[in-house]
């Protein structure tokens, strides 16, 4: 018996030299010609659809940058890690990536997992830079940048829209009070609103345990005579909604931000001629006449056979941003996590780049970019810019 | 007007939570045990209707039978495997848990099968809508449909229990499972049976669910099962008339909150009515209080 533990005891020994010496070969091995860039995002479970969306982008942006010759002479490297919407998973994907030696992080895709994720690269100082978390608290510490519009600014240039162009007098919200990114954008279009002429008639809230029935909240905006219904919800419960209005014979105009991209397509077997007319803050249009999105639509398009929705899109973006941001500081990927960081996000607030979801993209020091918005209206079951 | 209006779309969704809450009642009232994955059983034919319905492009009659053979068969499987042996545990709380366990693997198996992606499910109910007060008032051929499917459940389950052999056995071993065996009642039998009813009367509840809110995803079940439930225990768990009252109240008090009080706090207040309920009747509104011999 002795000896049997003596004998493990050398194998759990060799093992361990073993795992070390794996642990600094990875640390090595590419690391003075590459730049290891981590990404996290849900590619399986509920939010798949996006994260897929950005894993899919960020490869092809990686692969681009690449064939081009890579940034000041370095390649990039790309590990992407799933977190299933989950904080928690996200939590052990960015120690996957930092383990396997990601220097900077694009990610996360989804708002929650990105603000758990971002304690961490605060304490790492390593620099985040999120393409779609729009949460306000994605971007709280120095090191985190975001792609997207946030929550707040989304009802803001919503309010502002409507007012301006003078679309509705009479306006119904319908929101999820249980959702950060819905009660978000409630909150500040709320507020905006009140610059202009357009009134707030109804506001009704409903929670993540009641999103079948909406009857209610219609019936409440009928009643008010609202001639215009802002969603600031995601397109599943906004089916619903277009579905039981029609069923009451209720046609008001639809407004509604980037949680409506997905409601041609993305519920299946869905009638989308109720969703025509409906109009959409969005960031991207996949049709647009631009040269450089029609290039980055085919490219997409002919890699993995899908059109891009706005999330890879702002992932997209968010690579070549970081190329450009590495480019100006002239950093190397044998600096440290933290060294880069210092350098990048100075950088981010200097640079201007042309994207394919804004032109002249620029970002100030609270991690916001600045881009105008763009609103889309469907039109023939398509999204037509407006 | 508008409060008849609303009071119409708390009759609708009550009458479905009446029917998910037969099933959930039926259970408990002869098994003794929470069928917590009733919810996805209901969920489960949901999809197979939509299957044959949508993507097979088959006759809605069809998807109907389809949904109910499936659920039914897939009932009795689900306590014969995960029930049954558990029968005979020492606590109550194993197959409780397993019902949770069965829950989640339904679940997680059609998001595997079908994707998290939401599905609009097309209604089968061709019945028109019925528009009263010059089309100020409307009441959809659902609801028609669904409360005449509660009523005719409720009738037709009551005449089973009292008037058949079968139903006299499920009886018995509601009352005492070994006084019943020792009278020659296959009590196996009996329980199967009764899990093969309420599996397909959640067939039922869930076409007709995903009929009148058309939208499905493998977690349509998880929230109506449990307001169903709440419902079933609101009425008097056990007593299959209590389940339509409840769930009929329980839809009525849910709109009524959500239009005159709060649209947030409605879930609030349909629990904090469940729990005043509660306290003054611990049995539910029509249950029965069986004094436990010792």
């Amino acid at each position: 018996m002795k000896k049997f533990s003596r004998f493990l005891s050398v194998i759990l020994a060799a093992a361990m030299i073993v795992s070390m010496v794996g642990c600094g070969s990875t640390e090595e091995k590419g690391s003075a010609d590459t730049f290891r860039l981590g990404g996290i995002g849900p590619v399986t479970g509920g939010a798949a659809i996006y994260g897929q969306a950005v894993k899919n982008a960020t490869q092809l942006a990686v692969d681009e940058i690449n064939a081009a010759g890579g940034v000041n002479g370095y390649k990039l490297e790309l590990n992407f890690q799933d977190d299933e919407h989950d904080p928690e998973k996200a939590l052990n994907a960015y120690n996957v990536i930092k383990d396997w030696g990601a220097k900077i992080l694009l990610g996360c895709v989804t708002s929650t997992p990105s603000i758990a994720v971002s304690e961490k690269t605060k304490e790492d100082n390593m620099l985040q830079l999120t393409p779609s978390g729009t949460a306000a608290d994605c971007t709280k510490y120095d090191n985190a940048f975001r792609v997207c519009f946030s929550d707040p600014n989304q009802g803001k240039e919503s309010a502002k829209y409507i007012g301006e162009n003078g679309l509705a007098t009479k306006v119904a919200v319908i929101y999820d009070s249980s959702d950060v990114y819905s009660s978000g954008i409630f909150e500040a279009f709320a507020k905006e609103a009140e610059n202009y002429s357009f009134e707030i008639v109804s506001a009704e809230a409903f929670t993540a345990e009641s999103k079948t029935d909406f009857s209610v909240q219609l019936q409440k905006a009928k009643d008010a005579a609202a001639d215009m219904v802002f969603l600031p919800i995601y397109y599943q419960e906004s089916s619903l909604i277009l579905t039981q209005a029609a069923n009451m014979g209720y046609a008001p105009k639809w407004f509604s931000c980037d949680g409506m991209d997905g409601i041609l397509g993305g519920v299946e077997n869905f009638d989308t001629s109720l969703a025509e007319g409906v109009m959409l803050l969005s960031p991207f249009a996949s049709n647009s006449t631009d040269e450089l999105t029609q290039k980055f639509v085919a490219n997409y398009k002919e890699k993995f056979g899908d059109i891009p929705n706005q999330f890879a899109a702002d992932a997209y973006d968010g690579v070549y941003a970081i190329k450009a941001a590495i480019e100006k500081t002239g950093v190397t990927p044998d600096m440290s996590t933290s060294d880069i960081c210092n350098k990048l996000k100075v950088a981010l607030t200097e640079i201007s780049i042309d994207g394919v979801t804004a032109k002249g993209l620029t970002w100030d020091a609270n991690g916001e970019p600045s881009k105008a918005p763009m609103v889309l209206m469907i039109e023939n079951g398509e999204y037509t810019i407006l | 007007m508008s409060f008849v209006q609303f009071l119409i779309s708390g009759i609708s969704l009550g009458s479905v939570y009446a029917l998910i809450a037969l099933g959930y009642t039926m259970v408990y009232g002869i098994a003794k045990m929470l069928n917590f994955a009733h919810g996805d059983v209901i969920m489960v034919g949901g999809f197979t209707t939509y299957t044959i319905c949508s993507t097979m492009g088959l006759h809605p009659v069809i998807g109907v039978l389809m949904a109910v053979a499936v659920c039914t068969l897939l009932g009795v499987i689900i306590e014969r495997i995960a029930y049954k042996p558990l029968r005979k545990a020492s606590s109550p709380l194993a197959v409780l848990i397993t019902a949770i366990g069965v829950s989640y693997l339904l679940q997680n198996l059609a998001l595997l099968i079908f994707g998290a992606d939401s599905k609009a499910f097309t209604s089968v109910i061709s019945l028109e809508d019925v528009a009263l007060a010059g089309g100020q008032l409307i009441i959809t051929g659902e609801t028609i449909v669904t409360i005449v499917c509660c009523i005719v459940i409720m009738i037709g389950l009551t005449l089973f229990i009292n008037k058949t052999k079968a139903g006299q056995a499920m009886l018995a071993v509601s009352e005492d499972k070994g006084a019943a065996q020792l009278m020659g009642i296959n009590v196996n039998a009996t329980i199967a049976l009764t899990f093969a009813i309420g599996s397909a009367l959640a067939a039922i509840a869930g076409i007709l669910l995903c009929s009148t809110y058309p939208s499905l995803t493998p977690y349509t079940g998880s929230m109506p099962g449990i307001k169903a439930f709440v419902a079933a225990v609101f009425g008097g768990i056990g007593s299959i008339p209590g389940a339509l009252i409840g769930g009929i109240l329980l839809g009525v008090i849910e709109i009524l909150s959500k239009a005159y009080i709060s649209s947030q706090l409605s879930d609030a207040i349909v629990f904090a009515v469940l729990i005043i309920v509660l306290l003054v009747k611990p049995t539910g509104l029509l249950g029965k209080n069986i004094q436990e011999k010792v």
